[in-house]
């Protein structure tokens, strides 16, 4: 195989993949390219197929036609345990392993893979820091965290091992507003510092708006709309575009513009 | 999972100790392998047999108790006993049955067939009578079993054997036409209790037995000289007359020496005055045969602890195979679902099978005392581990489960490092479980010669000492609450601290 130029490449591309669940069609014959580097946002109302998306990209499930490239590789059965060594994968509930403390849970991998201790030390305490995470927390089993701390530790988890790509599953989905916001400040800069490519999903268009520097709106397993957030205002592919972004107007706006 | 290889690692080792201990006990492999049927007078027979053996140089062991006819009878054929006390009517109409074989000569030409040789008459017989409450006997005026017929409001209870046997109960109602409807089976010394408690009128005695004295019981003339003629003899096997010439001699000796008055006596001392078994016949033996040996006198706490060691292999043994072939059982069940169903279903039923039926199957496949015990509580110990992994696994929430294989981990290292940490304490529960049966179920292998508590309680019921029972019933309990509590102890060790934390919010 020749010597590719991943940055000219996309990191991440699906073509035409279907996924069905029963007689629910999950995702409907989606292609679609990830830029390196950028945050791309997934977003759509509830059973669009965008966390199916995601399980596809990290090869949790399989499409039944279709394929999933990353970094020029399709993923398949045979090669997926190291193609997921490259991408970090958070979702909503933080997904931690009850049964280890938060400084384990983040070096489970790289423990698994050998590396020396005092490597595994320097690389936790380096997350620690960029997570905003205090050091003494990490000897604190999930159960005595609370929900924001539980989602920074996934993050560092997801971030052990250095990855190229950062697969976010509505991260902040069930945290409270003031949580929620802290965390989103703290996480745009680390996306933007780390040169990561990332694909966040949400149903949240302000989310959408804050992270996206590309948005791709789903609706019914087929992609309506691909771009930034003012083309979504200004140029709407669909009538649905509009009437999405429009009933996720917070009501504090529509009662502010009401008022004299 | 480390932690967990520990604790199985140590119960290994305990059960390697208790056997060591066991064969230390039972010293190397015997030549010679006595047994005795579950009642007093086989009992001691079988050790007056055993003591002239260990006299003639030969070493010896007395298998005691082992079971019913049928059983020990099997055990000799097929070689796991070499010798046992037998009676020519029980030859005749229980174990050649329906052959039609009767008188001493046509019983050894048929015994020759299966390569069993019988010893001349030991001097008595037991026959089988019907015996009732001399007082009750009284005021219905009853002499005569033809008498019952006339009587049929009379409740009869019988040992389970003769319930059954062609010898027994269906024979005899036939043939002096019997109406009596109220008959059910029981153990043999606890008959006598009922008789005594008046829960029964009738049962069937042994003419030998001590108690028809001692319950001021009347036999009732058998006037229509239905039960056969019962000699006392010993069977062994053909080949010891090679083997160990030395012995078959030995046992030449106890030929006619035994009287019926005899045989009462030690009876009675045995069950009526609570004279250790191994004391009258050792008494027995010095008078008769001048035979000096020494009275193996155990205390009470060696003997319990004799027991206990032997009640802890059999229960480590079977236990740690159950766990170390169980848990994989569960995964396997839990990854594949159709070979799941069907592992799952496969143990469900062998829990199915009542604890006895499944002994006494063993014993065609592993022969009798340890090793048949053992696989049939390897058995019974399967399902709660099993279920328990399954469900454990089972029940990790997906996204953790998810979350491992999105890591990259590999499903061995996920089973390893997540899942089985996860269901540990589940799996720990299943393991608690098992061994509690395990412990009481290992009573019953006293059954099939396997000792441990069982035997205690099973030689406390037949002498009637409550004592006795108490040593093997009151150890079995505490031992089943050490067992629970030791895995208690092991959830410590074994379920990571993580899940044993209440949630913060």
């Amino acid at each position: 195989m020749p010597e590719v130029n991943l940055s000219a490449h996309p990191v991440i591309e699906l073509r035409d993949c279907v996924k069905t669940y029963g007689r629910v069609q999950a995702v409907n014959s989606i292609s679609l390219q990830i830029p390196a580097e950028k945050t791309s946002v997934l977003i759509g109302p509830s059973g669009c197929g965008k966390s199916t998306l995601l399980r596809l990209v990290i090869g949790l499930i399989r499409p039944d036609s279709g394929h999933v490239y990353f970094e020029g590789n399709e993923v398949l059965p045979d090669v997926v345990f190291s193609l997921r060594r490259r991408m970090g994968y958070v979702i909503q509930e933080g997904g931690l392993f009850p049964h280890l403390s938060a400084g384990d849970n983040v070096t489970l991998m790289a423990r698994y893979l050998k590396w020396n201790i005092v490597r595994i030390r320097k690389r936790l305490h380096e997350l620690a820091e960029i997570a905003r995470f205090p050091i003494d927390g990490l000897s604190r089993f999930p159960a005595q965290i609370s929900g924001g701390q539980r989602q920074r530790v996934s993050l560092m988890r997801a971030l052990m091992l250095d990855p190229d790509v950062l697969l976010l599953d509505e991260p902040l989905g069930a945290l409270d507003p003031m949580i929620r916001a802290d965390l989103q400040t703290d996480l745009k800069p680390i996306f933007q510092s780390l040169k990561k490519t990332v694909i966040l999903v949400t149903h949240d268009m302000g989310e959408a708006a804050f992270f996206g520097d590309r948005i791709v709106l789903l609706r019914a397993g087929e992609i309506v709309q691909t771009g930034r957030l003012d083309e979504f205002f200004h140029t709407p592919a669909d009538p649905f575009v509009t009437h999405f972004i429009n009933a996720q107007r917070s009501p504090l706006n529509r009662i502010g513009r009401d008022m004299p | 999972m480390i932690a967990f290889a520990r604790v199985v690692a140590m119960l290994l080792l305990c059960g390697v100790v208790a056997h060591g201990s066991i064969s230390s006990v039972c010293g190397a492999s015997p030549e010679v392998i006595i047994g005795s049927k579950t009642f007093t007078e086989s009992v001691i027979l079988g050790d007056v047999a055993a003591h002239l053996v260990q006299n003639a140089g030969t070493r010896a062991v007395h298998r005691r108790a082992l079971g019913g006819t049928r059983l020990v009878w099997d055990a000799l054929v097929k070689g796991y006993i070499d010798i046992y006390p037998e009676y020519t009517g029980t030859i005749s109409e229980e174990i050649l049955a329906r052959k039609g074989i009767h008188g001493e000569d046509a019983i050894r030409k048929a015994l020759a067939g299966y390569g069993i040789r019988m010893s001349a008459s030991l001097g008595f017989s037991n026959n089988y009578a019907l015996g009732m409450k001399k007082e009750t006997a009284k005021k219905f005026d009853l002499f005569r079993i033809s008498d019952l017929r006339s009587h049929p409001e009379l409740i009869f209870g019988f040992s389970n054997e003769f319930m059954d046997r062609g010898d027994g109960w269906p024979g005899l109602r036939s043939r002096y036409g019997l109406p009596q409807r109220n008959v059910s089976g029981m153990d043999h010394d606890l008959a006598y209790r009922g008789i005594e408690g008046g829960f029964i009128h009738v049962t069937d005695l042994y003419t030998t037995d001590a108690e028809i004295g001692y319950y001021g019981l009347r036999t009732l003339e058998d006037d229509l000289h239905y039960f056969p003629v019962y000699t006392a003899v010993l069977l062994y096997r053909a080949d010891l007359e090679e083997r160990a010439p030395g012995v078959v001699a030995a046992l030449k000796k106890l030929e006619g020496r035994i009287s019926e008055p005899d045989m009462i006596k030690m009876n009675e001392l045995a069950k009526i005055r609570k004279v250790p078994e191994a004391k009258v016949v050792a008494d027995f033996l010095a008078e008769r045969f001048s035979l000096k040996s020494a009275v193996a006198h155990e205390t009470m706490t060696e003997r319990v602890w004799r027991h206990t060691k032997e009640h802890l292999y059999l229960v480590s043994i079977s236990l740690l195979a159950a766990i170390l072939i169980s848990i994989p059982l569960g995964i396997i069940a839990e990854r594949k679902s159709g070979l799941g169903q069907i592992v799952l279903s496969i143990v469900s039923i062998i829990q199915t099978i009542p604890s006895l039926a499944l002994l006494v199957f063993m014993i065609p496949l592993l022969g009798i005392g340890g090793p048949p015990a053992i696989a049939a509580l390897f058995l019974y110990s399967l399902l709660p581990v099993v279920r328990n992994t399954y469900a454990g696994l089972r029940d990790i929430p997906p996204p953790v489960r998810e979350s491992a294989e999105a890591l990259g981990l590999p499903p061995w290292a996920r089973l390893r490092l997540v899942e089985l940490p996860l269901a540990s304490r589940e799996i720990l529960a299943g393991i608690k479980t098992s061994a509690v049966i395990n412990v009481g179920t290992a009573t019953l292998g006293a059954l099939i010669g396997a000792g441990g508590y069982g035997q205690l309680i099973l030689t406390g019921i037949r002498l009637d000492d409550v004592s006795l029972i108490l040593q093997g019933a009151i150890p079995a309990a505490l031992l089943a609450l050490f067992v629970q509590g030791v895995f208690e102890l092991a959830e410590l060790v074994v379920v990571p601290k993580g899940l044993r934390l209440k949630p913060l919010d």
